[in-house]
This record gives C-alpha cells, sequence and structure tokens, in this order.
C-alpha cells in the first residue's frame, strides 16, 4: 500500500538530520542526540527492507528483524557510555561543549 | 444473541448495526465505533475514580479508627464529587519561569498514559479493546510515558521540589520496572504468547499457584511502580513539600490525582489479569458478563490489600528503598526466572498435579535461598557496625565545623 | 491515497519536524522533548510496517530509557544547558552541505535501483513471527554469535559506564 520509497526517502532524511545535528551542534549531549536518531533512521531502513523482502518470500523470514535487534542493543550500550563519559568530563573540566575539550590538541 | 448474559457484546453489535444501517462505509463505521468505545471506555474509567477514592479513604478511615467522608450522601459516598466541584471551581496558577507547553502537557500524558493502558486488558471473554500480539509488552512501554509526564511536570514547573521530586520518582519507577520486567517473563513463559487474551486463556490453573515467588516479586515491584506507600517517597512530605506536583493546582492537580488513582486500580487490574486468571471463573465462558464480574472481584481483592499497604506500613527511606530492589528483587527475579526456565519443560510431562507440586517446590527454593542470603547478609552488617562508645571515634564521626559549616 | 498512507504521511512530516526542532533547539531540554517526539514517531512508522514488536520496543528502549537517560544528563549538566551563546559550531556551513549532499547521493543512488518504486503489500496474519524470531537469536545456524556479543557488549557497557561515571574524590573509595 505504501511504496518502498517513501520510507527509504523518509529514512535518508532523518539520517541527515542526525547527521547534521551530530556535525554542527557544540553540545556533547546534542550530538548524542543526533547519533542516536541517525541509528533510528537506520532501524527504519532495516525493518522496510524486511517486510519488502518478508513479502517476496513464501516461508516466514525474520532476518532483517534481527539485525534491528542488533541496533537496539548498540544503541542503549553507546547511550550508556557515552553519557556516562559526558557526565565524567563535565566532572573535571566543568563543560561539555565540544569546541573546549581540547586536551589533545596539539 | 443474549442481552442478560453479554451485554457488552449487545451493545457493541447493535451500535455497529445502527452504524451500517446509516449508509455509512465500512471504514468509517470501524473508526467511529472504535473512538466511541474509547470515549465510552475512558469516561466510565474517569467516572469509576470517584468511587475508587470513596473507597479508599472509607478503608483507610477504618483502619486508622476514623469514620472517613460521611457527610455527603449515603455513607459519604458523594464525597469525592463534592471535592471535584471544589477542584474545579480553583483557580489555574502558573508559576513564573515555568515553561508552559511541558507544565500544561504534564497531567494530560499522565492521565493518557493511564487510560491507555485500559485499552489492551481483557474484561470478558468477548469484550477487549485491542488484542495486541504484544499486548503485555504494550503494557510496560505505557509505563515509560508515564515517566515522561513526571520529568515534564517536574522541570516545567521551575521549582526546586518538584525536580527533585520527579528525580526520585523517575528513578524509582526506571528501578522497578527491572524486576517488574524480568518477572512479567514467567506468565509468558508459561503461556508462551505476550498477548493478554491468550494469557488468560492460557490460565487453566492460575500462574500465581504455578509461581508464587514471582507474583510476590510482581506486585511488590508494581506498588512501586503506582508510587503508593511504602514507596512514596515522592511525596514525602518532611523531605519534598509534595513532589513533583507541587506547583498545580485545580484541575491540573486534579488530573494527577485521577491518574495516581487510577494506576493504583489498573495496576491491580493488571495484577489479576496476569496472575489470578482474569475474568477466568466457573461459567465465565458461557456467561460473558460473569466474567467482568470476576475480574473486578479479583482486582478489588487486589486493590484491598494496596491499602492495607498503604494504610500500615511506614515509608522507605532511600537507601532502603534502592536496595531492596538492586539487591533483593532484580536478583531474586533473575534466578527465578532462570530456575523456573530449566524447570517448567521438565515438569510439563508430569500431570498438571505434580507440575504444580515441582513448580511450587522449585519457588520456595528460591525464596528460601533469597531468606537465606538476606539474613546472613544482615547478621554480617551488625557484625561489621562500627561501636561508637569511645568518644574519640564518636568525634570523628561528627562533621567538623571547619569545613564550611554554620558556626553559632 | 488510502487511509495507511495519510497516517505515514503525517507521522512521517512530524517525525521530520521533530527532528529539525530537536537539531535547532536553543535549550537543551526542549532538544530533549522533541527528541522523544521524534522516536515516537519512528515507532508509528514501524507499526505502519507491521512490526508491533518493535514499535513497542522502540516505545519501551527509546522513551523509556534512553530518552530519560539523556534529559537526566541534560540536568546534571545544567550550566552548559544555560549556555546563551552560540549553539553550532563554527563551521555548521559545511556540516549543513556534507548532509544535504550525502541527502541527495542517498536518494539518487537508491532511485536507479529497481526495486525502490516497489509497493509494500500487507503481510500475512503473524508475519511479525516472533517465535522464529527469538529461534532464530540463539540458533548456531543463525544469528547466536552476533547475539552473544551482543549481550557482552550490554554487559561491558554496564561495567564501563559505572566505571567512568563513579564520583571518585578524596575519602569516597569507589
Amino acid at each position: 500500500m505504501i511504496p518502498l520509497s517513501w520510507y527509504l526517502i523518509f529514512s535518508a532524511a532523518l539520517f541527515c538530520l542526525g547527521l547534521f545535528g551530530a556535525l554542527s551542534r557544540k553540545n556533547a549531549i546534542a550530538i548524542l542526540m543526533g547519533v542516536e536518531l541517525m541509528l533510528n533512521a537506520v532501524n527504519v531502513n532495516l525493518i522496510a527492507f524486511w517486510h519488502f523482502h518478508a513479502q517476496a518470500r513464501s516461508e516466514p523470514y525474520v532476518g532483517g528483524l534481527a539485525f534491528a535487534t542488533m541496533v537496539f542493543v548498540v544503541a542503549a550500550a553507546e547511550a550508556a557510555v557515552g553519557l556516562a563519559l559526558i557526565i565524567s568530563a563535565y566532572r573535571r573540566r566543568q563543560t561539555i561543549v565540544v569546541d573546549e575539550l581540547t586536551l589533545l590538541k596539539g | 444473541m443474549n442481552f442478560l448474559s453479554d451485554p457488552f457484546s449487545f451493545i457493541i453489535h447493535w451500535y455497529i448495526g445502527l452504524l451500517q444501517s446509516l449508509g455509512l462505509p465500512p471504514l468509517w463505521v470501524d473508526m467511529i465505533s472504535k473512538f466511541t468505545g474509547a470515549v465510552v471506555a475512558c469516561t466510565g474509567a474517569m467516572l469509576f475514580v470517584t468511587f475508587l477514592i470513596w473507597y479508599e479513604r472509607k478503608l483507610i478511615g477504618r483502619i486508622q479508627d476514623r469514620f472517613g467522608p460521611n457527610r455527603v450522601g449515603p455513607w459519604g459516598i458523594f464525597q469525592p464529587i463534592a471535592d471535584m466541584l471544589k477542584i474545579f471551581a480553583k483557580e489555574h496558577i502558573t508559576p513564573q519561569g515555568a515553561d508552559r507547553v511541558a507544565f500544561n502537557l504534564a497531567p494530560i500524558l499522565a492521565v493518557a498514559a493511564v487510560l491507555m493502558l485500559w485499552s489492551v486488558i481483557p474484561f470478558t471473554v468477548s469484550v477487549v479493546g485491542a488484542d495486541l500480539s504484544v499486548g503485555f509488552l504494550f503494557l510496560i512501554a505505557i509505563g515509560a510515558l508515564g515517566e515522561m509526564s513526571y520529568i515534564l511536570a517536574g522541570w516545567g514547573s521551575n521549582n526546586k521540589y518538584a525536580l527533585l521530586g520527579a528525580f526520585r520518582l523517575v528513578a524509582q519507577l526506571i528501578s522497578y520496572e527491572v524486576p517488574l520486567v524480568l518477572t512479567a517473563l514467567v506468565p509468558v513463559m508459561f503461556a508462551s504468547t505476550l498477548s493478554l487474551t491468550g494469557l488468560v486463556q492460557a490460565q487453566e490453573i492460575w500462574f500465581i499457584v504455578l509461581a508464587p515467588a514471582a507474583a510476590l516479586i510482581f506486585f511488590i515491584a508494581s506498588v512501586a511502580e503506582i508510587g503508593r506507600p511504602p514507596f512514596d517517597l515522592v511525596e514525602a512530605e518532611s523531605e519534598l513539600v509534595a513532589g513533583y506536583n507541587i506547583e498545580y493546582s485545580g484541575l491540573k492537580f486534579g488530573m494527577f490525582f485521577v491518574a495516581e488513582f487510577l494506576h493504583a486500580f489498573t495496576m491491580a487490574m493488571i495484577f489479576s489479569t496476569v496472575f489470578l486468571g482474569g475474568w477466568r471463573g466457573p461459567g465465565a465462558e458461557q456467561i460473558p458478563i460473569l466474567g467482568f464480574f470476576y475480574l473486578m472481584l479479583k482486582t478489588f481483592a487486589v486493590y484491598f490489600v494496596t491499602i492495607l499497604f498503604r494504610g500500615t506500613l511506614p515509608r522507605f527511606r532511600i537507601d532502603q528503598m534502592m536496595d531492596l530492589n538492586w539487591k533483593v528483587l532484580t536478583p531474586m527475579a533473575l534466578a527465578l526466572v532462570v530456575v523456573l526456565a530449566l524447570v517448567d519443560p521438565l515438569a510439563r510431562g508430569l500431570g498438571s498435579f505434580w507440575r504444580v507440586m515441582v513448580l511450587l517446590v522449585a519457588n520456595a527454593a528460591v525464596l528460601g535461598v533469597a531468606d537465606l542470603l538476606i539474613r546472613r547478609a544482615q547478621t554480617e552488617k551488625e557484625r561489621k557496625r562500627p561501636i561508637l562508645k569511645s568518644p574519640d571515634v564518636a568525634a570523628r564521626a561528627l562533621p567538623t565545623s571547619s569545613d564550611g559549616g554554620v558556626s553559632q | 491515497m488510502n487511509g495507511l498512507q495519510i497516517v505515514f504521511l503525517i507521522t512521517a512530516a512530524v517525525t521530520l519536524f521533530a527532528g529539525g526542532m530537536m537539531v535547532g533547539a536553543r535549550r537543551m531540554m526542549h532538544a530533549a522533548m522533541w527528541l522523544v517526539l521524534a522516536l515516537m514517531g519512528v515507532a508509528v512508522i514501524f507499526a505502519t510496517l507491521q512490526a508491533s514488536f518493535f514499535a513497542v520496543v522502540q516505545i519501551l528502549v527509546y522513551v523509556g530509557a534512553i530518552a530519560i537517560l539523556i534529559i537526566f544528563s541534560v540536568m546534571l549538566t545544567r550550566r552548559a544547558m544555560e549556555d546563551e551563546g552560540q549553539r553550532v559550531l563554527p563551521g555548521w556551513r559545511s556540516a549543513a552541505l556534507v548532509a544535504v549532499t550525502l541527502f541527495a547521493v542517498l536518494v539518487g543512488f537508491l532511485a536507479t535501483w529497481q526495486g525502490f518504486n516497489a509497493v509494500l503489500v500487507e503481510l500475512p496474519g503473524d508475519a511479525e513471527n516472533l517465535l522464529a524470531l527469538g529461534l532464530v537469536l540463539v540458533d548456531p545456524q543463525g544469528y547466536v554469535l552476533p547475539f552473544e556479543l551482543a549481550s557482552v557488549l550490554l554487559l561491558a557497557a554496564l561495567v564501563g559506564a559505572i566505571y567512568i561515571a563513579v564520583d571518585r574524590q578524596e575519602g569516597n573509595t569507589p
């Protein structure tokens, strides 16, 4: 009923929005939010392709869903570690503006 | 279709027939009938809360050796309606510096998150809002919306007590979600379905008989999820004034109040659906309306126990609450899931009596080991506790006045 | 244009709008709230794809855990939240250029694929077969290795997050 192209264009747009947020924002948490948006766009793509393949086959097909599960797990782990790092950095440097965290700059 | 034995289905069929006779296309008939059903269910639930409030206040009054409300109407049954009128007439106050969108969205979300739970609960053999294949997971996911509403309320009111209360509440809800979800796995494992209708159908033997330990953990976690005493640290008056809803007045406060009572009742209903067999009972499949009465009977029994908790138990301290969750309930739930996942397939071939016996022994074993470990940990703690008898140790334990303490 | 398409279009518009507002919001708390709206929109998109399990898990994991984690850290780093200065890096124009170019390239390449215009039809009843998904996740012929790796990753993330975030000050033994 809904063309596959709609989902692909939607997820591409969501991915690029997330990418723009991750590249342009100063605040480290905002960058992490952008990354979460990108992961969501990937999941939309995975599940749309799962639907596309499942309707072409006769036997039950769950491959794409298994991949989407992995993406959920990775997103959860990434959020936990990323936010712990940000809070730790904030505690030591009193800032989470990525421009000011320049300890590794030569 | 007999009106007396199944009035809900009768009315629904009559209503759909009426819409069809008006000549509407099937899609519109479907949409209008579902929308009407949702409106009726939500309104019914909201009106039902007035009765719940009276019931709870009366019971708490009896526990505390008072009469409870007894002025408005017979036995004071119209007291909540009088309260409601008072709350309608109150002024809406928006605090200075509040985030208007978040502040006004929060009470709506709080009520909506509770009412959405009613959409998947099977009331009788034939009446269920939406028989989702992932209904049970849906119930837990909707809890997340409730958490969002508390954060919005706490942050939107621009008040530090509200924010502290919201922080506490959300920390509590997220923590207790872990044992709740883990023990929810047990009935899902027995029934091998996530659909609530399927769960009820599978309870030839109530799951509380098969897994009493799981039911116990689920019940404690669900009491914590609704923020009722003894888990009511969110509104610890002595510490936080009133919790996340301190800045709310009038109808908006009323919505939080309604959401809390309805959530407590709905949690009791979920417990009786998942562990006490839902609408199951003698004759409930032939005469569906009996199923509704059975469900209400079980729900009120469970709700009665939550009120007994509220009336008799003192409030936990925040560290005790977290200890109970992370050091007792979560490990116990994990152990229980693993043990039952191993034992149940083996016991399934034994016939129902021996299956029940084997599962009861497994449950008792988990509970017994947990009890043993807790006792041992407590004696260990007693043994290691420093004895503050000598004066210099006691002095060192007190904060010194040099580190910014107020000297008077 | 049928009902499902209208639902999809409205949801997609709301989700993209929320994503845009999230990227542009000045206050971090507002950004987090727009993120929640975008995540819920994605859950509805999953539901239109008949992946109801993933729609519910999306709400449970993202809204219930990740978004709340993000809101907590926004509140814990509040001084930065009230930063009223420039909220974007100096090179944001090139970032925008990269994003727009990537979008054009992605859509351009996808449009040349012959499956691009395929129409997704309704799957039969129990297509999202949770039992099959569960079995394939622990099947040695299936995805048991990624599954086990994911569980180890989660454990490592748990331990690592606690180790990084624990407050190690004098006299406060970790």
